[in-house]
């Protein structure tokens, strides 16, 4: 198993320095220059070139990556080109509330979708199979944009429940440690932060849930269908087991298994940044980022970003397939 | 009737009493300001957005200010400056007593070391020990641009509170420019401790001194309890700068109550801002200038002045200006704002006139526009404070166009190759859209800056004429500001005679805010300062 996931850390190497590859080839053929945005309208002759020397932008291609593969071997990513901060710093301070946020709405989806895709499976056909399939096509098909405004007008202009945007009240004191601020807020004990923190992550979770969500129902139902239909359900029925026991004892497991591999894929969607959500409830996470970078064609922040999100993408696929031979030992790790 | 003169005289005494009442300011609150971006960085010198000066303009100020809601100049951290006969030398005595937020005092080596850091080739003189001064992070933008190394020859701190400028040529726009945010003055010791965590970090002798900085979030800032002038405030506590990237979110914020500035709303929100009671509008008639210019390195464009006249009457700027701006712009007969000094108002300005503009163009030699190929209209594909959409602009002109005979296509690219293939002139480009915000409330940096393209070939409308040049040269090295207005008069009237561009609107600020948000001010050159608001 150990040897299994040094292998599998090892591939990412090959595998980030592909991506690395696509990504400089994808801006070198892209139309835009970072110093005619930096400058604007107000651009020089002078101050162009001046810029883009700075930037080191008159550099050959080649010369510009292999200076880049260079400063990733030395764990240093480097400076923005616009906010001429660390971009290492930059991930560090925009990940954690990435991942929170992304967390949440995973933790939504998976056990909601789950419980809708179980009950859907055992009751097919009945009038809640239908509807929450309908439910499930309407969550996936629906603006994130839309959706989160009428969550805010619903839930905080008109009932006031929740605040609409940001991730703290701007009134409320916290001590951050891992900037993680639901973590922060327990570790030193701050409730008021835990709550406004949890109040804030309320509406943009459920936004962000409500694909992720459709998507599990839907593969949960059909998975299950699938092994319900199997022979050793037949024999458990036969066996007099209640239906109940039937389902969650016998079935689940199995058909956990694809469902597992879809939660794992769009956990990792999630995590490279839900620029959508992020822009609409100010939240500020790593995707807006990563997008405001590429609008302005900071190549520091595109590079660096990209092989965040690779990385991520990468780990979380690990993850899965370790989970694979946790739920189910017929599948063994070789 | 003595008795409604009464009542008159008691209504007119209560109503002064009562606007004395609401004129008194309040101390204390959080101020809580809704922005659709966080700041990029925070040191002056290298800041080039709207996001990241609206800090600055708290935290720092420079030699000069200008006025409220005028771009007028009034003493600053200078209290009085001289100009030497030849125009070459300038000596500003400074303000005693003023602190930096780390407690070190402001004076003639702060000044010195604040620009001196810009200066390409640094003659400077420290009136006492002085420092010395890094390396350049990166280019200087504003400063390059400003082209200030062309300008300042040397700056001398002669004693503790006097500084010195020498010139290398004379430059009337030279106070304004020391009035603008990249002229802001420093704390040299705040700046040496990390000359890299500076830009995160500021220290300034504003009014309110930096606290925190969340990214992406919030930045906090808190009144300075030291400032030097406790006359017109600072009565906040706090201030908060919240980054809500989404415009209609940052509206429902404030409706919600829990801003109490909105900028840049959709203009979709300001009819329901105007029916809110808890709501009022700031306005300000913004200083800018949105522009559609011809590619005049081509013909026919170059030379047929007709041809350019045609088009000037063809477009119906006012139905873009109605639509399109959404009550937010007005129609503009200059390219410069009305609001600045030197504005020629007896400029006729481009009636909407169909008949004309055909007879026009049968004179300029297309009549019908026959013999005329189809024309590429290049169209911005971003919003800028002085166009709001650029490409819906671009397909009503095109509209406009065809009823005269002129064929058209609407042509754009993503902003950063737009603006730079536009510089080229290229050959596929006949008319384009651009445009300006001014810098530092001087004609020069708009009519010079943009149009007097024999000045150089980087300026973006390449109109070469004889005329012009002289105009905005004689602009540049007259001191007297009643002779350099009648100058700038002289060369609006010539632009409309020639039609080099046409002037299509200036677009106006409107930044809703709360009611008990009290003497907040919006300012033309759309720096915000925070200093005299309170809240009620």
């Amino acid at each position: 198993m150990i040897g299994f996931i040094i292998r599998r850390i090892l591939v990412v190497i090959p595998t980030l320095l592909g991506v690395t590859i696509v990504i400089f080839s994808m801006l070198a053929i892209t139309p835009g220059d970072p110093a005619e945005l930096l400058l604007g309208e107000r651009a020089t002759e002078d101050s162009l070139e001046a810029m883009r020397e700075y930037l080191g932008l008159k550099k050959p291609l080649y010369v510009q990556y292999w200076l880049f593969i260079k400063r990733v071997a030395k764990f240093d990513l480097g400076e923005t080109i616009w906010t001429r901060q660390k971009v290492s710093e930059e991930i560090m301070d925009r990940f954690p509330a990435t991942i929170e946020l992304a967390f949440a709405a995973m933790i939504i989806s998976s056990f909601f979708g789950v419980l809708l895709g179980i009950i859907s499976a055992a009751k097919q056909y009945s009038w809640f199979d239908y509807a929450s399939m309908l439910g499930s096509l309407l969550g996936v098909s629906m603006p994130v944009f839309w959706l989160g405004l009428m969550l805010m007008l619903l839930f905080s202009l008109t009932l006031g429940w929740f605040p609409m945007s940001g991730r703290l009240g701007v009134d409320i004191d916290l001590t951050t440690i891992t900037k993680f601020f639901i973590l922060d807020s327990i570790l030193t004990r701050n409730w008021a932060a835990l709550k406004d923190a949890l109040m804030h992550l309320a509406l943009p979770s459920m936004a962000l849930s409500t694909i992720p969500l459709a998507i599990v129902a839907r593969m949960t139902r059909s998975s299950m269908l699938e092994v319900l239909r199997q022979d050793y359900i037949k024999t458990a029925r036969a066996k007099g087991l209640s239906e109940v026991k039937i389902v969650f004892k016998h079935a689940l497991r199995n058909g956990l298994i694809p469902v597992v591999t879809v939660v794992g894929l769009q956990f990792g969607i999630l995590l490279g940044g839900a620029i959508l959500t992020e822009t609409v409830f100010a939240w500020p996470g790593v995707g807006k980022w990563l997008f405001d970078g590429v609008v302005k064609r900071d190549y520091m922040v595109i590079q660096g970003g990209s092989l965040l999100v690779a990385s991520t993408f990468v780990m979380i696929n690990l993850i899965v397939d370790v989970l694979y031979a946790i739920i189910n030992p017929r599948i063994s790790v070789k | 009737m003595f008795k409604k003169v009464g009542i008159l005289i008691l209504i007119f005494m209560l109503s002064v009493a009562g606007s004395a009442l609401a004129q008194t300011p309040k101390k204390g609150g959080t101020l809580i300001f809704g922005r659709g971006g966080d700041s990029v960085g925070l040191d002056p010198a290298y800041e080039t957005d709207g996001n990241s000066f609206m800090i600055c303009d708290n935290v720092y100020e420079a030699l000069v200010f200008f006025k409220d809601e005028s771009t007028a100049i009034e003493p600053g951290l200078a209290t009085s400056w001289e100009i030497s006969p030849d125009g070459l030398t300038y000596t500003f005595r400074l303000r005693k007593g003023v602190k930096f937020h780390d407690g070190t005092p402001f004076n003639a080596d702060a000044v010195v070391f604040s620009h001196g850091r810009m200066m390409k080739e640094r003659k400077v003189k420290f009136f006492g020990k002085g420092w010395d001064i890094p390396k350049q992070e990166r280019p200087p933008e504003y400063w390059v641009s400003m082209e200030m190394d062309n300008t300042i020859d040397s700056i001398e701190a002669k004693d503790e509170y006097t500084v010195i400028y020498k010139l290398k040529r004379v430059e009337a726009p030279f106070l304004a420019n020391m009035g603008m945010d990249f002229a802001d003055i420093i704390s040299p010791t705040a700046f040496m401790k990390d000359p890299k965590a500076f830009v995160r970090n500021p220290v300034g002798t504003g009014p309110f001194k930096f606290v925190e900085w969340i990214k992406d979030d919030h930045i906090t800032l808190e009144a300075f309890k030291d400032y030097w002038d406790k006359t017109k405030g600072p009565y906040l506590n706090k201030a908060i700068f919240r980054a809500i990237p989404e415009n209609s979110v940052r509206f429902l914020e404030l409706k919600a109550g829990t801003i109490h500035i909105c900028q840049f709303p959709n203009a979709a929100d300001i009819p329901l801002a105007r029916k809110d009671p808890k709501l009022q509008i700031p306005t300000q008639p913004g200083m800018n200038i949105g522009y559609l210019g011809f590619n005049l390195k081509k013909e026919p464009w170059k030379s047929n002045a007709k041809l350019r006249k045609a088009i000037a009457h063809a477009i119906n700027r006012k139905a873009i200006v109605d639509n399109i701006y959404q009550g937010m712009g007005e129609l503009a007969k200059n390219c410069i704002p009305p609001t600045m000094w030197g504005y020629n108002k007896d400029v006729p300005g481009y009636a909407y006139d169909v008949e004309l503009a055909k007879k026009l163009l049968a004179e300029a030699g297309y009549p019908e526009g026959k013999d005329l190929p189809e024309i590429t209209l290049w169209s911005m594909p971003v919003a800028r404070p002085y166009n709001p959409e650029g490409l819906k602009v671009g397909v009503a002109m095109l509209g406009d166009l065809g009823k005269i005979g002129i064929k058209a296509r609407v042509v754009s690219y993503d902003w950063g190759t737009y603006l730079k293939r536009q510089r080229d002139q290229p050959e596929d480009m006949d008319l384009f859209q651009l445009g300006w915000t001014g810098d530092n409330g001087d004609p020069d940096n708009f009519l010079a800056v943009l149009f007097d393209g024999l000045a150089s070939p980087a300026i973006r409308t390449q109109w070469h004429n004889e005329t012009y040049h002289k105009l905005m040269l004689e602009g540049k090295q007259t001191i007297d500001q009643a002779k350099r207005a009648e100058i700038y008069k002289k060369a609006q009237q010539l632009m409309y005679d020639e039609v080099p561009v046409i002037p299509v609107a200036h677009s106006t600020v409107m930044w809703p805010a709360l009611k008990k948000v009290q003497n907040f001010k919006l300012h033309p050159t759309g720096s915000v300062s925070l200093r005299s608001v309170w809240l009620q």
